[in-house]
């Protein structure tokens, strides 16, 4: 007994000392992953392809359901992979992994070349292009803004205002923009935009008290332990109003206001509304970068474009190219909490591959 | 010699005559009045010689079928225009040798077997020109057989499915002409009645030559044209003698007229199910091979037509264009589709009668465009530098124009929408209407009754303002492939006004599929069936194709097929009104020409 154990570790730890990770991506989920790997003693290189570290959530205002501080999650996983030692590299995009004598070989459409005994993709997920839904006048129409622009709005200016530059007394949020629709070829749940909507309605009575707020919903999908109460909270203390029906389209006014065209399913009814400006709950879609990434590997997409599972039970983290896994949202949409804890089992997946991979002198 | 030879040719022509006289006579008294009126009226000389012309055109020699592809015309050519120079040449031939006009009607057919060698004026002339048009039917049916079993020869990628009174009938036309082709050559061989063709064939098979062989030969020569005769009018070969019925009641201006009546069954039963509508179907691609019109005509005939069937369909035209008898596809299905849903039709009584603004033009978006408020902000632009008395009838309220209603069969329905934007419009006293969306613009023309109200896509609109230099676009080297929509370009004949506005914007690059042969963008309103999956496959296809030119901007007439195109992404898709006023803007030529005339009744209009 004594022994045994002891022996193992010593010998995982000075084997594992020699294994190279590489992760790309340096969002949450990619750092998470690497500070994880670096913390059992493993070499590091987390590849990031803008100037500094943090992804998407570095645009947030607020996260849900907590009203929390992105700013503070991005700032503690900072200090977390320098700690750790992990080789942060940015400005850096990497478009192929290949597999050479059993290790692979990242590169950028420069020379960059990293050399790795395994790899995490955290490449994220791309914001669905609003334009795509012409009818909601995203791009024409100054007061249609998507559910990204309000977060990047309200952490610059720390306010909402209409074009014109006043405040609005009518908002209406659009659940499921480039979600759950076939005719832009996506028919999977965003999962993260209800609760993002209740969020930013929430946010708006507070700043705005006098602004009435309308969300136009399929189906509330508030699958989270907390998400419940706040959707509640939204109707009882916010008084903001839920219709469910689809918007079927926006119109400009001379006054820049929108004239909205849906139906209410509930009371079975066309409806028609002015308000002074519209948010659209865009939805996640496939990183761009995820064919190039798949093209000289056995990487595989799933129905909707993510990178596929060997498992989507017990293997989430394990793509179809042995030696590469996946951690956060180019699986599928999450949201920040699980996005870091499926990180972390992203980077046991790493460990147990490595300690088990004949080729590399595991055992 | 036997004469009860000729009991199996005379049973099957006797039968086949008194059913082709009583479906005729049925059809013709089946018409409505105004189209029997119609009919009597068109026995003139010059349009029964019309289509007597378009008979031996199209019945005969084939010359759509040889337009498409020449193997496949001389096939049909050859089966039909050499049978019927057989007949003709086979009655002048008897009647030279009888010296008489009137022959018994089975002797042309079994001339061989009962003159054995009698010689009479140009005799072997005769017998040297019936073996060579019966090689030429030979050929014919040789190639028939080579195209069941190797179609891409033919160049067709589909041919239809046989049922089996199909196949029956197919078989003993199959072996009419090879067992005449044995017997006249047995005659030969015993009685030297015969030419190059029979001769030889008469020495090959020498060895078996005698009465009795020669006499099972003509039966069953007989045997198979008594058969096929019998066969005929319950297979696909009813097209034959229908066709021609078809051409001079088509002649006559009778047209389907939103229900079913006898000119239906005369379009199905002239329907030769040859296939080529087969091979313009996009929906193929997609994996739907059951709801082709072939199958559609086959099902109306046996009376087992399927909702699933009839409604999936794209009714982009693509099938009308290639029908060598020149069936209305699209009318019948929509024929179809009323039929299928008179009981659902919406009353529609919550319609308002909204009142009407007076003014010179009217422009009516549509439900399309609004969802492509691009090309509206493009429309009011150029409105705006026309210095147009505008009024944008839908922009807030209106019924829809009726068109997809009426594409799912909803005709009563879609009355009711036509009736109410027909007050509108009539109401506002306008002279023109202009629209954005070639789905209204062809229920506008077609189906609503304006009066003197010019009813104007925005394609002619806009030609019209660059000809009369109201609007002053950039030529540019931008690359332009213009995709025809299905109801714009086949279902209206507009090929040319966008090309024209396009024209002076930019390269206009010509393309393989267009016009006529125009890809479906797979947005169809007509289809209630496709799944979002199988469109996106057909839209995919017509991008592919169109990217082979590698064009700057996809170019489209119609907010439907710029929304689907647009879903693709790997593609710049725009309505032809944003490329122009693009282009105006690009050259700076922002300053509305006639503007400052009419700009306050416009500047009113937005408020």
């Amino acid at each position: 007994m004594n022994r045994f154990l002891p022996d193992v570790l010593i010998h995982t730890t000075e084997m594992m000392k020699n294994k190279h990770v590489a992760v790309i991506g340096g969002g949450i989920a990619g750092m998470e992953a690497a500070s994880v790997l670096a913390r059992q003693g493993l070499k590091v290189t987390l590849v990031e392809k803008q100037k500094a570290t943090g992804g998407k959530l570095n645009d947030w205002h607020h996260l849900f359901p907590d009203f929390s501080s992105p700013g503070v999650v991005v700032e503690n996983l900072d200090k977390k992979t320098v700690r750790a030692g992990v080789n942060v590299v940015c400005h850096t995009e990497i478009s192929h992994i290949e597999r050479n004598n059993g290790r692979f070989e990242l590169s950028d459409q420069r020379d960059v070349k990293i050399f790795a005994d395994a790899v995490i993709v955290a490449s994220g997920f791309h914001v669905f292009d609003a334009t795509l839904k012409e009818e909601y006048g995203y791009g024409l129409f100054s007061n249609v803004i998507t559910s990204v622009d309000f977060e990047r709005r309200m952490k610059k200016h720390g306010k909402l205002l209409t074009l014109q530059g006043t405040e609005p007394r009518r908002v209406a949020i659009i659940h499921c923009v480039g979600s759950r629709d076939a005719k832009v070829g996506n028919i999977y749940c965003s999962k993260v935009c209800c609760i993002t909507g209740i969020k930013q309605a929430i946010e708006i009575n507070k700043m705005l008290p006098e602004c009435e707020v309308f969300c136009f919903y399929m189906d509330l999908r508030l699958y989270g332990s907390k998400f419940d109460s706040l959707y509640l909270e939204a109707q009882k203390r916010h008084k903001i109003q839920f219709i469910r029906g689809r918007l079927s389209e926006a119109a400009e006014r001379p006054d820049k206001s929108l004239q909205l065209k849906a139906e209410d399913t509930l009371q079975g009814r066309p409806l028609r509304m002015n308000v002074d400006l519209v948010i659209l709950l865009v939805g996640m879609e496939p990183a761009l970068s995820n064919s190039s990434l798949m093209r000289n590997n056995q990487m595989k997409p799933d129905e909707n474009g993510f990178f596929r599972s060997v498992n989507m039970h017990e293997a989430r983290n394990v793509g179809t190219q042995e030696g590469i896994f996946m951690a956060g949202t180019a699986i599928c949409p999450m949201a920040v909490n699980e996005t870091l804890e499926n990180a972390r089992s992203a980077a046991l997946e790493v460990m147990n591959f490595l300690r088990t991979d004949k080729n590399h002198g595991g055992f | 010699m036997e004469n009860f030879i000729i009991i199996p040719f005379t049973v099957g022509l006797i039968y086949l005559t008194l059913v082709l006289i009583y479906r005729f006579v049925k059809w013709v008294r089946g018409l409505s009045k105004l189209d029997k009126l119609r009919l009597v009226q068109s026995f003139k000389i010059r349009r029964m010689l019309r289509s007597l012309k378009e008979v031996f055109y199209e019945g005969l020699l084939h010359r759509k079928i040889f337009r498409k592809n020449p193997v496949l015309g001389y096939m049909h050519m050859s089966l039909a225009f050499g049978w019927f120079l057989l007949i003709v040449l086979g009655h002048i031939e008897v009647m030279a040798a009888r010296r008489s006009l009137l022959v018994p009607f089975y002797l042309p057919v079994f001339f061989r077997y009962f003159e054995t060698g009698t010689t009479f004026f140009a005799s072997g002339i005769f017998s040297f020109l019936m073996d060579f048009f019966l090689l030429i039917v030979l050929s014919g049916v040789a190639l028939a057989m080579l195209k069941r079993f190797k179609k891409q020869l033919f160049g067709m990628k589909k041919t239809t499915r046989l049922k089996t009174g199909d196949r029956m009938a197919l078989t003993s036309l199959w072996l009419i002409f090879p067992l005449r082709l044995l017997a006249e050559g047995m005659s030969a061989e015993l009685y030297g009645n015969g030419s190059f063709l029979t001769s030889s064939v008469g020495h090959i098979i020498g060895s078996f030559s005698s009465e009795s062989t020669n006499l099972v030969l003509w039966t069953a020569y007989s045997c198979a044209l008594g058969f096929f005769f019998a066969a005929l009018p319950n297979s696909r070969y009813m097209h034959i003698p229908t066709e021609v019925l078809l051409i001079f009641v088509r002649n006559a201006g009778i047209r389907l007229k939103k229900r079913n009546n006898t000119y239906t069954d005369i379009q199905v039963f002239s329907c030769s199910r040859c296939g080529l509508c087969l091979d313009n179907c996009q929906m193929a691609a997609a994996g739907i091979n059951h709801a082709q019109s072939v199958y559609i005509l086959k099902n109306i005939r046996n009376n087992n037509l399927t909702d699933e069937q009839l409604f999936n369909c794209l009714l982009c035209g693509k099938c009308e264009v290639d029908c060598p008898v020149g069936i209305n596809t699209i009318d019948l299905r929509i024929t179809q589709r009323i039929e299928s849903t008179l009981q659902y039709n919406s009353s529609y009584n919550y319609l308002e009668d909204l009142p009407a603004r007076k003014a010179s033009t009217i422009y009516f978006a549509g439900c399309m465009t609004h969802l492509t408020p691009g090309i509206i902000a493009s429309m009011k632009t150029l409105f705006h530098m026309a210095g147009e008395n505008v009024w944008f009838m839908d922009e807030e309220k209106a019924p829809c124009c009726g068109r997809p209603l009426m594409l799912a069969g909803q005709h009563d329905a879609a009355s009711k929408l036509i009736v109410n934007n027909t007050r509108k419009i009539l109401g506002s006293g306008a002279k023109t209407l202009v629209v954005s969306c070639p789905i209204c613009y062809k229920v506008f023309r077609e189906d609503y009754e304006l009066g003197n109200v010019e009813v104007l896509f925005h394609a002619e609109y806009i030609s019209r303002l660059i000809r009369e230099q109201i609007i002053l676009p950039g030529k540019t080297t931008t690359r332009i492939v213009y995709h025809d929509p299905c109801e714009l370009g086949r279902g209206m004949g507009m090929f040319e006004p966008p090309r024209e506005v396009l024209r002076a914007t930019g390269k206009v690059i010509p393309v393989k599929n267009e016009k006529q042969m125009a890809h479906c963008c797979g947005g169809s309103l007509g289809n209630l069936k496709i799944s979002q999956q199988e469109r996106a496959v057909l839209r995919n296809q017509a991008v592919k194709d169109y990217q082979q030119y590698l064009p700057d901007v996809l170019a489209t007439a119609c907010p439907l097929c710029k929304k689907t195109f647009a879903r693709h992404r790997g593609i710049e898709v725009m309505d032809i009104a944003e490329i122009v006023v693009s282009s105006i803007r690009k050259s700076a030529e922002v300053v509305p020409v006639k503007a400052s005339v009419k700009e306050e009744a416009f500047a009113e209009e937005l408020v």
